[in-house]
Formats: C-alpha cells, sequence, structure tokens
C-alpha cells in the first residue's frame, strides 16, 4: 500500500525545488548576517578593539595602518562587530560570498569595503562546463560541515543537478574538485593524487573557511592552511559553513549562470 | 557503592583537586581498573599525563546504573604497563592511543597500531590483518570515498561476497586538536571545539563549556542550560533524519530518501533560527548562550517544528511498512548486546543492541537533572534496530521540545565565568546525537589546561561496524556503515 500512498503523496506536494536562481533566492536565518562590510576609515584613532577578539587572526591592524579584515580566514563568529566602537565592520545581509582571487576576500581599503565577486569561467572553459560540471568532493581535514551543507544542495529544495552539476564517484569522471577542510597532512598525497587524477583542464572550488585559509585551525602544524597550499584554486566560498545559498550561488556565479 | 581505593568517585559535570585523585602504582592500577570493569564499569576516557621523565595513566570510568563516574591515575611510568585489552576490548584503541602519544607499551595487547600518526603525506596505517587462502580476495576502499563524505580507509578480507574482516584506519582528518589545546583555553579554542565534530558542534561545545564553568566552580544560568538542551535534541533531530534518509537512499527507496534529505535541512534551519548558523556556531559559549531564544521566535520555533515532525512522521512511516527496506534492514549487521558491552559500546548503537545507555539518563547535568529522557532501546542489535531507536528518538526529542518551549525559565542567559581553577580536573559528558562526548580537562598551577582529552562516541563505536560486518555481504557495507555514522574527524582530532 505504501507505493501508492508515496506517490500520492508526491503528487500531492508537487515540485519541491525553490524557483531561485529565476525567482528570489530563499531568505537567509535572520541572525546569520551575511557578508561583512569594512570601512577602515570609520576606525577611532588608535582603536584595535577587533583584533584580539578575533579567534582565527583575520584581522589586522599594525600601527599607522588601517584595519583590514580577511574573509577568506573569517568564521563569521560576530565577536569583531560586536565590539566595534564606530561600526566600521558591520553585516551585509547579502548571500553571496564567493571570490576568484584570494585577494578578493581582504576587505577595508577605500573601494575594497566588501568582497568582490567571482566573475564566470573564460569563455572556452564555460563552454565546457557551463551546462554540465562534474565534481569530485575531498574532504581533508573538513569537520563534516561543509560537506553537510554541500551534501545539501542534492535534495528535492536545492536539486543541483538541474544546473547540469553533479558530484561523481571517480576523479576520472570529474572536471573538477571541491575542496572542504584545512587540508590536514594526512590528506595531502590523497589530495594530490586525486587532483593528478583529474583529467585537464580542471578546477578547484575551495569551499568554507577551512579550505581557504585553514578556519579555526590555522596555524596547527598538523594542515597546511586551505587547499592552495597543494592545489590551484579557481573559486573561493567563504564560512564556517557557508549557506547552502552561498555555495549554490558560488557555483553559478562561475558557471556565468546568473544574471 | 563502596569506593575502591584507586578511585575517586564524582559526578558528571564535576571538578576535582588533581592531589585528590587517587594515585596508584601502575600494576595496582591497571587491576583496580580491570576489576571496575569487570564488575560493569565503562571505560569513558583514558589517557596520559606527562610527569617528570614517565607517563601517569588515567582513567575515567562510568557506573551507568549509579549515576556515578569514578577518576583514578597510575604512578608516572617510563616503559610499559599490563595490557586491559586482552580482557577488556574497550581499551583497545585508548592504549593504541596511549602508545602513539607517550610511547608507554601495554604488554600484551593484540593489535597494537598507529591511531594517527603522520607518515609523510598520510598517517601511519601500518599492516593490515590478512586472512589467507586461495580463494580470499581483499577490498580497499578509501580515503577518498565516492559520496561527499570524510576520508577513512576501509580493507575488507573477503570470501565471495562475503566479508571475513573488515579492518578500519583513520587519521586522515588529523588537525592537532589537542595538540593545540596545550596551555589554553586560547582565543580560537571555542571554535575549535565547535568543530572537533562539526555535526556534534551542540554536543562538544556542550561539553567544553560544562567544563570551563566546572573549573570556575560556577554554572551557566538555567536560561542557558534549557538552551542548550533545546539546541542539543534539535541537533539529534536534523542527524537522525539525515540518517533515516541515508539509510533509504542506499536500499533504493527514493520517497523517504527525498523526504528526509528536506525535512533535515528544515531542522537545521531551527537552529538557525535560534542562532543564525545550521550547525548551532556561535550559540554556546562558556557562562551560558549568546543568543537569547524571546517567547515570540519559540513559538515561530514550536510551529516549525510542528511541521517537520509531522512530515518526518509520514516518511519514516514508509519506511517501516516497505517490505523491500525491511528485508534489508532486518538481520543485517548484527551485534550482540554482549559484544557491544564488551568493547564498550555507546550512544545510538549501543541502545540498538539491548544496552540502556544514555548521558542524559545515567549521567544527567545541565538541564536534563530537571527535564529527563527516557533511554530509547530495542534489542535487536541490527541495521533496522539501528534504524527504529533513531526513530524512538526522533519522537521523544520531538516530545521534549514540545513541552520545554512551553515552560521556559527565567533570568538571564549568560554570566561571565571565572578564570579555571589551577590543577584541577574536570569531567563533562554530553549525549550527542552519535552517542556519549567526553571532555575530561586538567589543568596547571596557573589555570591554563595542561592536559584536555576528547573522546567523541565514534571513537568507542568504529570497531563496532567492524564487527558487525563479520559474515556479511560487502554489498551491505553502505547500510551497516550509515547505519552507524561514525565521525572521522572527531576521531582523528
Amino acid at each position: 500500500m505504501f507505493a501508492h500512498e508515496t506517490i500520492l503523496h508526491r503528487l500531492q506536494h508537487g515540485c519541491q525545488t525553490m524557483a531561485f536562481p529565476d525567482g528570489p533566492p530563499p531568505a537567509l536565518p535572520d541572525r546569520h548576517g551575511g557578508a561583512l562590510r569594512v570601512e577602515a576609515a570609520k576606525c577611532a584613532e588608535g582603536c584595535s578593539a577587533c583584533v584580539p577578539v578575533c579567534p582565527t587572526q583575520a584581522i589586522t591592524r599594525p600601527p599607522g595602518n588601517p584595519v583590514a579584515l580577511d574573509l577568506g580566514k573569517c568564521i563569521f563568529c560576530a565577536a569583531c562587530f560586536e565590539v566595534c566602537p564606530t561600526k566600521a565592520i558591520t553585516q551585509t545581509s547579502k548571500h553571496p560570498m564567493a571570490v576568484r582571487r584570494r585577494e578578493d576576500l581582504l576587505l577595508g581599503k577605500p573601494g575594497e569595503e566588501e568582497l568582490r565577486l567571482a566573475a564566470a569561467l573564460d569563455e572556452k572553459v564555460k563552454k565546457l562546463f557551463g551546462r554540465s560540471l562534474r565534481l569530485r568532493q575531498v574532504s581533508a581535514g573538513g569537520c563534516n560541515a561543509c560537506e553537510a551543507d554541500v551534501n545539501v544542495l542534492g535534495t528535492i529544495g536545492w536539486d543541483l543537478s538541474r544546473f547540469g552539476i553533479q558530484f561523481v564517484a571517480s576523479p576520472r569522471h570529474a572536471d573538477g574538485l571541491l575542496i572542504t577542510g584545512g587540508i590536514s597532512r594526512n590528506m595531502e598525497l590523497a589530495l594530490k593524487k586525486t587532483y593528478a587524477a583529474v583529467p585537464s583542464p580542471k578546477i578547484v572550488i575551495a569551499v568554507g573557511a577551512c579550505a581557504i585559509a585553514g578556519g579555526p585551525f590555522i596555524g596547527n602544524p598538523q594542515i597546511l592552511n586551505g587547499a592552495s597550499s597543494v592545489v590551484p584554486v579557481d573559486l573561493f566560498i567563504p564560512g564556517c559553513p557557508p549557506h547552502p545559498l552561498t555555495i549554490l550561488d558560488g557555483l553559478l556565479r562561475l558557471l556565468g549562470r546568473l544574471g | 557503592m563502596n569506593a575502591p581505593r584507586e578511585f575517586f568517585l564524582m559526578n558528571n559535570g564535576m571538578s576535582v583537586p588533581w592531589a585528590e585523585v587517587p594515585e596508584s602504582p601502575v600494576d595496582e592500577f591497571i587491576s583496580a581498573t580491570a576489576a571496575e570493569l569487570d564488575r560493569g564499569g565503562r571505560l569513558c576516557a583514558w589517557f596520559g599525563v606527562p610527569e617528570n621523565s614517565g607517563t601517569q595513566l588515567v582513567a575515567v570510568i562510568a557506573f551507568d546504573s549509579e549515576n556515578t563516574l569514578a577518576v583514578g591515575r597510575s604512578a608516572p611510568v617510563a616503559k610499559s604497563y599490563p595490557s586491559l585489552t586482552l580482557h577488556h576490548p574497550q581499551a583497545h584503541l585508548f592504549e593504541r592511543e596511549v602508545w602513539e602519544q607517550h610511547g608507554l607499551t601495554p604488554e600484551g595487547h593484540p593489535w597494537l597500531k598507529p591511531v594517527r600518526r603522520q607518515d609523510g603525506g598520510h598517517p601511519a596505517v601500518g599492516k593490515f590483518f590478512e586472512v589467507q587462502g586461495g580463494e580470499i580476495h581483499e577490498v580497499a576502499v578509501g580515503p577518498v570515498h565516492a559520496g561527499i563524505i570524510e576520508p577513512g580507509h576501509f580493507r575488507f578480507q573477503c570470501n565471495g561476497e562475503e566479508v571475513l574482516h573488515l579492518e578500519i584506519a583513520l587519521g586522515y582528518q588529523h588537525r592537532g586538536v589537542e595538540a593545540a589545546l596545550a596551555g589554553g583555553p586560547h582565543r580560537a579554542t571555542m571554535s575549535q571545539m565547535e568543530t572537533v565534530a562539526g555535526d556534534t558542534t551542540i554536543g562538544h561545545a556542550t561539553a567544553y563549556a560544562t567544563i570551563l564553568e566546572s573549573l570556575a566552580g560556577a554554572e551557566a544560568p538555567l536560561r542557558a542550560q534549557w538552551l542548550r538542551a533545546i539546541a542539543l535534541e534539535l541537533e539529534r533531530l536534523a542527524n537522525h533524519t539525515g540518517d533515516l534518509g541515508a539509510l533509504a537512499n542506499d536500499v533504493a527507496f527514493l520517497p523517504t530518501s527525498a523526504a528526509c534529505g528536506k525535512i533535515r535541512g528544515d531542522f537545521l534551519n531551527l537552529t538557525a533560527l535560534i542562532c543564525g548558523n545550521r550547525f548551532g556556531r556561535g550559540l554556546i559559549r562558556p557562562g551560558g548562550c549568546k543568543q537569547d531564544l524571546d517567547t515570540k521566535r519559540a513559538e515561530l520555533l514550536l510551529a516549525k517544528l510542528r511541521v517537520a515532525l509531522a512530515e518526518a512522521d509520514e516518511a519514516a512511516g514508509w519506511l517501516w511498512d516497505a517490505n523491500s527496506v525491511r528485508a534489508r534492514f532486518e538481520f543485517t549487521g548484527r551485534l550482540s548486546a554482549e559484544q557491544a558491552a564488551d568493547i564498550g559500546l555507546v550512544g545510538v548503537a549501543a541502545r540498538a543492541s539491548g544496552l540502556v545507555r544514555d548521558v542524559r539518563f545515567d549521567h544527567p547535568a545541565g538541564w536534563h537533572r530537571f527535564a529527563p529522557v527516557p533511554v530509547a532501546v530495542w534489542p535487536d542489535g541490527d541495521v533496522l534496530a539501528r534504524a527504529r531507536v533513531r526513530w524512538l528518538e526522533m519522537q521523544r526529542s520531538g516530545k521534549f521540545l514540545d513541552e520545554q518551549l512551553a515552560a521556559p525559565p527565567d533570568g538571564d542567559n549568560f554570566t561571565a565565568a571565572d578564570q579555571p581553577a589551577g590543577d584541577t580536573l574536570a569531567v563533562a559528558l554530553v549525549e550527542g546525537w552519535r552517542g556519549e562526548v567526553c571532555h575530561v580537562a586538567l589543568t596547571d598551577a596557573a589555570g591554563k589546561f595542561r592536559r584536555y582529552k576528547i573522546v567523541d562516541a565514534s571513537f568507542h563505536n568504529w570497531l563496532g561496524l567492524e564487527l558487525a560486518m563479520r559474515n556479511q555481504a560487502i554489498s551491505d557495507f553502505p547500510i551497516c556503515n550509515k547505519s552507524f555514522n561514525l565521525s572521522y574527524c572527531g576521531v582523528d582530532l
């Protein structure tokens, strides 16, 4: 009897996949806050209150210089803007955060108060991958949160496969890697071998603060502080973990499928 | 119970001056520990503390039916001690770890191998057990797996489709968590605790916060304890739902798989409703909780919770009704109560083998002292039992949340904790969604961490998966694996 019931149920529910990107994106949780904005010009003279409270040393203010925040190292713990007396660091509530170049995550300077969003792959590569991208996922010191929220994109609400993006079981079948974790030294060899096994041309996507710069474990001698230490990275998606919407936005941005 | 002189008796969430933890000569300490395990004690933690030129062994033993923990230590040892593992297999991985970290050889350990030590660009996995015979073949899987999951290496010894032996080598996720804690707490410590096992953020963060509060001789305000208990059940609901979906997926039963994938996200979003992060990061801090759950937000949470629970009820119902599912789950990957007790299994897997074992019930701390949770047990020890226990727990978690959200305690939810006391040992157990999360901290004279030990439920349970696979078809490995769903990083640390 379950067969009839389940089919009936599915018919009643209809399509549960979100309208995004054709329709509006789902709302971020109201306490999420989105990407950060840093206006170094607003910093009080001599103030460096945000520097020591940052758990991942993402914020620096050398004497005589303006404050700088590296959103790639940021785990979005909110400690910095909570102590900021002049609102130089604020939340933007924006979900898009993926960038192509590491330096596009450095915030603070005039004109660089916010991150510089990723441009699409160049035409030749986009032609290859734009409508069909197969990724191999490698977790190398990930805590299973980035992994979980990448996995979520495969569920019916997000339905990643409608964009032609799929995760495959062999690097030989892949067009690129999606890497999570700060790259534990114990995964270095496996990551190198997996990368080498992906046929060229290939792309690499680093998801989460760990894969970008080491995350909460930055500086531990047992990790290599991010995927760039082992392989060239084409897309960085910040967060701890990034919200699934942020990951999806990044993938679509890379493929040039967002307006 | 009578206190054996080798141990100090305490409760979950308490601390004790290091000087009051009894110290015995190592041979006496080992035989006393063995005697406690013989009479039903359970090894929660076993680790070394460097002292002068040797190492002191520390045991934390739980007496679940007596709601008591026993802590003892050996005099400093330099080279070796008689292994507990031969007669108490639950000590096997602890003894390997102490050997790796402190160079102490457990004399007579049957399978002494590294746990996570680095050897070039990979862990030192050592030699694998090999079954000999002309028709035997070996299957090696990992470290990189076929799905979006953490890395580990599985080595199967098979006769045809039948698995005779499975050995699991971990260590690939080693991030140096415990080493980084020395001299702490540091400014990154709280965030590292939240990511020890990222799917158990609330479990590990609660254990850590409890440790620091205990060391400071204080408790978090009741309202914070209440909110932590709520977040812990939301974490359980999300993960159990995900596991039921994953189990359904692995037997190609797509209705439940598809529905649970979505419902799991709905539960994660409830945690995000409280603190903005789907995994509960930033919620728990030593001294309380960073965010509060006001009446309006609690009402919204409850309304959404009820919808998600009703959907989960429907999706789980299909699973239990389907004969094709039952045929795959029943009698697959069985672990007897005796085996489970021998290897010190905890959590869902232990309860699915008939063991009544749940920190919330046996060693209540925090809010669970006022809001007890019954233990969900199923006797069969197979994949079906592990699925059924999850579903029983989901229902209890739902009811717990329903009751608790209706009656929040008043007051603040944060009081800054004092500095940790010096030369003190603290123990905190939390029933995470997989099972027992155990944190033990020892401070130095200045109140900084001299040693910090983390034992995730997975540390006990991986051996359970290995044993459950014996004489099973290798094609049943995925559902056996999902039915345990253990953490890699929580073990690799």
